[in-house]
Parts: C-alpha cells; sequence; structure tokens
C-alpha cells in the first residue's frame, strides 16, 4: 500500500534541510552572544583603566630609539614611524633568511641524495639535528653562547682588513654612490627588461623552429654586463667606506647588528633543514620511469635532470618551500627574545608597553602577518593552477 | 665447402668483476666511486674531523662532571657541573621540595600512558587512550595544582622547569587534536556558515605568528572577560597555544578526510548511518590513520613551540635553564645551559620523528619498490 507524500516526510525535526537551517541559527546566535559578551567586558574594562581606544596614539611621539633603523628614526619619530622601521626591520631579516635557507636548503638536500655514502650521511645528520631543536633554543645559542663570546672592538677578528668581527657585531665596507650612479641602476633596469623580451622571443622561436637560445648565458651577460659596461663608461661613480678602528670603536663602514646575525644564522639554518628534506622528497617523488624514459630516448644525463626531473619535482617541492617561507617570516617575530628590532619587539612590545593600546597594536601586528600570508597564499594558488597537469 | 674455427687451445679466463663485496668493496662502492666522489670524500671527512674532534674534546673528554660549585670545573672543557648542581630545578620549576612526588606520580603515569600506546601489541588500546584523553588530565589537575583531599595548594606561578615544558605540550597536544578534528570536519560541512567560521578559524590562526598569540592571550584575554573573574596566566597561555595548533591539526586532518573515497561516506548513508555514525564509525577511523606522521609532526612543532612561552614570562625548561645563566655564582655557561636544552628537546622531538617513521612504514603495506 503507498502512502501519501505527506506522511512519507516524517515529522519535522528529521528533515536534513530544516535541522542545518535550526543549527545555522543557534550558531550564529551563539557568535553573536560570543562578540558581544567580548565587546561589553572589553569597553568595560578599557573605561575601568581609562584607556581611549582608537589609532590616535600612532600620531603621537614615540620617544624612544631603535638601534637599527632602515630610514630615518628618532625618539622624535611618531608610533606609525615605529611600526615602519620595525615592519622593515623584519621584512630585512626575513628576506636575508629566505635566500640564505634556500641555498643551504637546496645544497645539503641534494646532498642527502648523494651516492656518496659519508656526504649522504652528513646531510641527515644535519637536518636531524637542527630540524628537532626549537628555534628560539637556536637563537638564544647564537647570540647568547657564540656572538656575545666574541672579543671587544679593540681586538676584533679582522678579515683581510677590511672585515672587522667583535661583540657589537660585523663591520663591513660601505658602498657610497657618488652622484651619477642612478645611470647604473637604470642599465639594470633596462637589462632586466631586455631579458624578459629575449626570453618571449626565444620561447617562440623555439615552437617555431625547435631550436633554443643559450638564455643562462645570455641573460647573465646582459644583467652583469650591461650595468658594468654604464659603471665603467661614467667613470665608476661608487666609494666605499672602509672601517677604521677609532678609539673604543670603528668609524666608517656598515655594521651588522650581533642580533641581526644571530636571528639570521638561526633562522637559515633551522628552516634551510626543513627546504632540505622538501627538495629531497620532491626530487624522489619524480617516478623513476620519467629518468628511464628519457635515458632510453638518449637524452644526456644533465638534460633529463635539466627538463625532466627538475621541472616535475619543481610542482612538488614550490608549494612546500612557499609554506617555509611564511613559517620564517612568521619565526622571524621571535627576534623579541633577544632584542633584534622587529615589528613584534619595537611596536607589540614598547610600544604597547608605552601607550597600553593593547588591542589596536596586537590587531595592528597580527593583521601585517595575516596580511602577508593570504597574499602569499593567493600567488600561491595562481602558481598550482598554472602547473596543473593538464590532463586531457 | 664450408670452413669451421676450431680453437686448439684454452681461451684466457676473463678477469674478476671489481670486488663487490667486503669491506674494500663497500668502500668503492660508497666513498671512492670516480675522482669527483673521492675528492667529496676527503673534503667531507677533512671537515669532520675538524669540526668534531674539537667538539668530542669540549664535550666529553675535557668538560668537568663532578662537583658542586663553579670551582670544581677546570675551565678547559664544557662544565656539566652548571647543570647536575640545579638539576632539580630544571626538572620541577619552584615546584615545592614536600610536593615533588606528585609530580614524580604524573611523569610516571604519563611515560607509561605513552608507552602502552606506543607499542602495538599492547592490548585495549582504546580504553587506555580514553583514559590519557578524559581520564589523565584529571588526575594530573587535581594531583599538580592540589587544594583538594589534603594536598597542599600549589599556584601555576610555582611550576616550572621540565615539569611545565610537559604540561603545556601534553595539554596542548590532548586539546587541539579533538579541536581539530572538530575544524575539519566544519570546514567540509555543507552548512555554508558552519564551514565560514571554521575557514576564518583556520586561517586567521595559521596566518599569525605563535608568538603574537601568546601576546594576545597574555594582554588581550584579561580585557574579554569580566573584571571579577581570575583568569590564569598559564591558562591563558595553554588557550592561546591550543586554539593555534588546532588550526595546523585541522588542516592536517582534512588532508586525510580529502583522501577517503566518496563511496565509503555513500556507503554509509545507503546502511541509513546518521552523520556522526558515519564520521565516526567509518570516515574518521580511516581518515586519522592515514595522517598519522602529519599529526605527529604536528605535535613535534608544537612540542617545539611549548618553549615560545618564556616570551610571556613562564619559566618552562628553556626559561629556567636562562634563568640559571644570570645567577652571579654561574656566569658565563651559556653555552653549557643552551646547550643542554637543545639536547633535551632534540631527545623528545628526535624520538616521536622516530615513532612516526616506524609508523608510516608499518601502516604504508601497499605497493612498495
Amino acid at each position: 500500500m503507498l502512502r501519501s507524500s505527506s506522511r512519507a516526510r516524517g515529522p519535522l525535526w528529521r528533515n536534513p534541510a530544516v535541522r542545518a537551517l535550526v543549527f545555522q541559527a543557534i550558531l550564529l546566535l551563539a557568535l553573536v552572544a560570543l562578540v558581544a559578551m567580548i565587546v561589553f567586558n572589553t569597553m568595560a574594562n578599557l573605561e575601568a583603566r581609562g584607556i581611549t581606544t582608537g589609532f590616535g596614539f600612532l600620531n603621537e611621539r614615540a620617544g624612544f630609539s631603535i638601534p637599527q633603523t632602515l630610514i630615518d628614526y628618532s625618539g622624535n619619530s611618531t608610533y606609525a614611524r615605529t611600526f615602519i622601521v620595525g615592519l622593515l626591520n623584519t621584512l630585512l631579516v626575513s628576506v636575508m633568511g629566505i635566500v640564505a635557507a634556500t641555498i643551504i636548503g637546496f645544497a645539503v638536500g641534494i646532498s642527502r641524495l648523494s651516492t656518496n655514502w659519508l656526504l649522504a650521511k652528513l646531510a641527515a645528520v644535519y637536518v636531524e639535528t637542527f630540524r628537532n631543536i626549537p628555534l628560539l633554543v637556536q637563537i638564544l645559542f647564537w647570540y647568547f653562547a657564540v656572538l656575545q663570546a666574541l672579543p671587544s672592538p679593540r681586538q676584533s677578528l679582522a678579515v683581510f682588513d677590511i672585515f672587522f668581527i667583535n661583540v657589537r657585531g660585523l663591520v663591513m665596507p660601505d658602498p657610497q654612490p657618488l652622484p651619477g650612479f642612478e645611470a647604473v641602476l637604470w642599465a639594470l633596469l633596462l637589462a632586466v627588461g631586455m631579458v624578459a623580451l629575449l626570453v618571449l622571443y626565444a620561447r617562440r622561436r623555439q615552437a617555431r623552429t625547435g631550436k633554443a637560445l643559450p638564455m643562462y648565458w645570455l641573460g647573465a651577460a646582459l644583467i652583469i654586463g650591461l650595468p658594468l659596461l654604464v659603471f665603467l663608461a661614467t667613470g665608476m661613480p661608487l666609494e666605499w667606506s672602509i672601517p677604521e678602528m677609532a678609539g673604543f670603536n670603528f668609524r666608517g663602514g656598515v655594521t651588522i647588528i650581533p642580533e641581526l646575525m644571530a636571528l639570521w644564522l638561526a633562522l637559515s639554518i633551522y628552516t634551510a633543514a626543513f627546504i632540505a628534506e622538501i627538495v629531497r622528497s620532491g626530487i624522489q617523488s619524480v617516478p623513476h620511469g620519467q629518468v628511464e624514459a628519457a635515458r632510453s630516448l638518449s637524452l644526456p644525463g644533465n638534460i633529463t635532470l635539466r627538463k625532466v626531473v627538475i621541472p616535475q619535482a619543481m610542482r612538488v617541492i614550490v608549494p612546500q618551500l612557499t609554506s617555509q617561507y611564511l613559517n620564517l617570516i612568521k619565526n622571524s617575530s621571535l627576534a623579541t627574545a633577544i632584542g633584534y628590532p622587529d615589528l613584534v619587539a619595537v611596536f607589540a612590545g614598547t610600544a604597547l608597553n608605552q601607550t597600553g593600546q593593547a588591542i589596536e597594536i596586537v590587531a595592528m601586528t597580527m593583521a601585517v602577518y595575516l596580511v602577508i600570508s593570504l597574499v602569499v597564499s593567493a600567488l600561491m594558488n595562481i602558481y598550482n593552477a598554472r602547473t596543473l597537469l593538464k590532463e586531457r | 665447402m664450408t670452413t669451421t674455427t676450431v680453437y686448439d687451445e684454452m681461451i684466457e679466463a676473463r678477469r674478476p668483476p671489481d670486488l663487490r663485496s667486503g669491506v674494500a668493496g663497500w668502500l668503492r662502492k660508497n666513498l671512492f666511486n670516480g675522482p669527483v666522489n673521492s675528492v667529496i670524500t676527503i673534503i667531507t671527512a677533512g671537515l669532520m674531523a675538524w669540526a668534531l674532534w674539537p667538539l668530542l674534546q669540549w664535550a666529553v673528554l675535557q668538560a668537568d662532571w663532578i662537583g658542586q660549585t663553579r670551582e670544581d670545573c677546570s675551565g678547559e672543557g664544557a662544565c656539566w657541573v652548571f647543570i647536575s648542581a640545579r638539576f632539580e630545578t630544571i626538572v620541577y620549576g619552584f615546584y615545592p621540595e614536600a610536593a615533588r612526588w606528585r609530580v614524580d606520580i604524573i611523569f610516571a603515569m604519563l611515560a607509561a600512558l605513552i608507552a602502552w600506546l606506543a607499542i602495538p601489541r599492547l592490548p585495549a588500546k582504546r580504553w587506555v587512550g580514553l583514559f590519557a584523553l578524559v581520564g589523565f588530565p584529571v588526575v594530573a589537575y587535581f594531583l599538580l595544582v592540589g587544594g583538594h583531599f589534603g594536598l597542599m595548594y600549589v599556584p601555576t606561578r610555582e611550576w616550572g622547569g621540565l615539569m611545565l615544558t610537559l604540561t603545556i605540550a601534553t595539554v596542548g597536544i590532548v586539546g587541539s587534536l579533538p579541536l581539530g578534528v572538530i575544524l575539519a570536519l566544519g570546514r567540509r560541512s555543507k552548512m555554508p556558515l558552519v564551514k565560514s567560521v571554521c575557514v576564518v578559524f583556520i586561517e586567521f590562526w595559521r596566518g599569525v605568528p605563535l608568538i603574537t598569540v601568546l601576546f594576545m592571550a597574555s594582554v588581550m584575554l584579561p580585557l574579554f572577560v569580566p573584571t571579577e573573574v581570575d583568569f590564569d596566566k598559564l591558562l591563558r597561555a595553554l588557550v592561546g597555544i591550543m586554539f593555534f595548533w588546532s588550526a595546523y591539526m585541522a588542516e592536517v586532518v582534512r588532508g586525510g578526510l580529502q583522501a577517503i573515497d566518496k563511496g565509503q561516506n555513500e556507503a554509509g548513508q545507503a546502511l541509513g548511518l546518521s552523520y556522526w555514525q558515519r564520521m565516526g564509525l567509518i570516515i574518521l577511523p580511516q581518515a586519522l590513520k592515514l595522517v598519522i606522521p602529519g599529526i605527529v609532526n604536528t605535535f613535534i612543532a608544537l612540542f617545539k613551540d611549548t618553549s615560545l612561552v618564556l616570551i610571556i614570562g613562564l619559566f618552562d625548561l628553556l626559561a629556567i635553564v636562562r634563568a640559571g645563566l644570570t645567577d652571579p655564582n654561574w656566569l658565563g655557561f651559556a653555552t653549557e645551559g643552551y646547550v643542554f636544552a637543545a639536547l633535551v628537546f632534540w631527545v623528545f622531538c628526535f624520538s616521536m620523528s622516530r615513532y612516526s617513521q616506524y609508523i608510516e612504514r608499518k601502516l604504508h603495506t601497499g605497493h612498495r619498490r
């Protein structure tokens, strides 16, 4: 016997659509209640402590100095300026760390796959050692155990008499551009543009005729050669400021503060261990049949590596590599433990303690990292979409 | 007419192939296989001898192990007396001496539980696991905090050292895994509001550094609750750590959920199982098993990052060692202190990563070359 459709539906609370709606409504209510409670409590607490909310404090005088600034900054600058100085310092150590970690990581990762037993084991020991020690311990070790044990400026360790290493940091020659140096920079820009056009042309030519241009050599020649030519033609408009011992400290040159060195060393060495593993797994992820197929087409070893293995390995490596870069940027915030003036140390540390604007400052600091993460993730998604296997 | 070739003398025997076995064969195959490799071997061996010998001399051969004060150290090698003299503090922090037996019991219970869960042959995994997740934290709370059953009350500001590190790591692990599973399920939900709440939650925590989370926990959380509520400093840090790592855990679990065939869920539906029955009995057991290595890797990262609490003024293992370095009687032993802290963390993390590799091999029963 057939039942009528209205009865087959059963009671209302068994209808999935209704249940989903009710559940979401409850969730929404709970969220609104939570947010309202937080806002209410915060307002009451702030009022009790006499803190005014808002971003007006950014225009006030900061009144503290920062040991390393990439732009002009003094105690008279505003908190907004403090924010920018901190941000630039964060970006500086992040870029330095990313470059060094990539170089060390690729070297170690490839060494781990070497047929040389000793080299492969050494690389494995490197990875297992540095990957399993907290980054903070490594930063503190480099700063307090190694760099603080260096001699005073008067007994500096000298390298070629132009680099000096002491407890106050690494002093090295500082290039001073003279008038006319801009031409070299323009030449560099021009060279980069020309190489970009050349790459496009080479690609079309290869698609048409099957012949490849030696792009590595041509590109290197253009990017190094053109600016060098302009540099020589304009009469070498560059001067080096060589550090000299004067009294108790060095005069001239540029000093890399020990905080930056410790943070850079630790970040590079730590992240390199992870990058090495990514590189190794990426190369190993290329099926062995690919190499065998290339060999049966009698491609030579280096072409097999460059045109068959690496492009396929990169598809695995690049997304993980980006997430390691993001980790490095976020980890650079550990700078605050040794007093390197990064965003967290100067803004979420000193500025927060002085102004008490906890909510605004912590929110701004988090927003910076969040924006960096989201931008990089978005770029990563574009890359993934482009390198996706085009299956038919 | 046919010609035939007949050798009237023996063909000379071919040379045997290169020595492929024994020490010499191994050396030739792995270290001196061609001129480039020989050079690499010699350079690497030279570098190792240059770096390792002084290290060995410093750390072991010329080091001082026994004594009470810094005068017992000769100064030629490492002064491990620095560690042994304050070993108690490094393990228990400022926990009152009379009550340290409670910490010992918790240590023993933790070790027994981990061993039981880690050794595959032992039975009743489900009940032991349930106890580890539910019963053990309750027991540990009552024993460590005290204040009931005639036990002395020990405020959390007196906790420290290895004990605090393990507390934070355990609470972080026990808390972030279930939360991460819920978030991962929520992210795959068909309900738009549930999904977007989970996505925003996960992406927010994954986008910011842990240190800003700890800052937030220590300066912003007190503002969020009514003034009367006294929020313990350790508890605030724990909440921050739990939320932060649950987001990472959620992404790991999501990877496992995505790897499960859709047919599994559909088969469950066809049998008339409810959502939670399908997830709990069919999907999650398979998905979690797939991502055990990823979960353990997150545990390792969590364990390493417990050291960050020193920045908000909690005295974990690293902070205790660091505080010892400022003791006027013991100035100048930064290297010993940090090397020891590194070694302790290394032992924990390395064993976890080895265990994860072991499980991976054990579970990887499919195709292998």
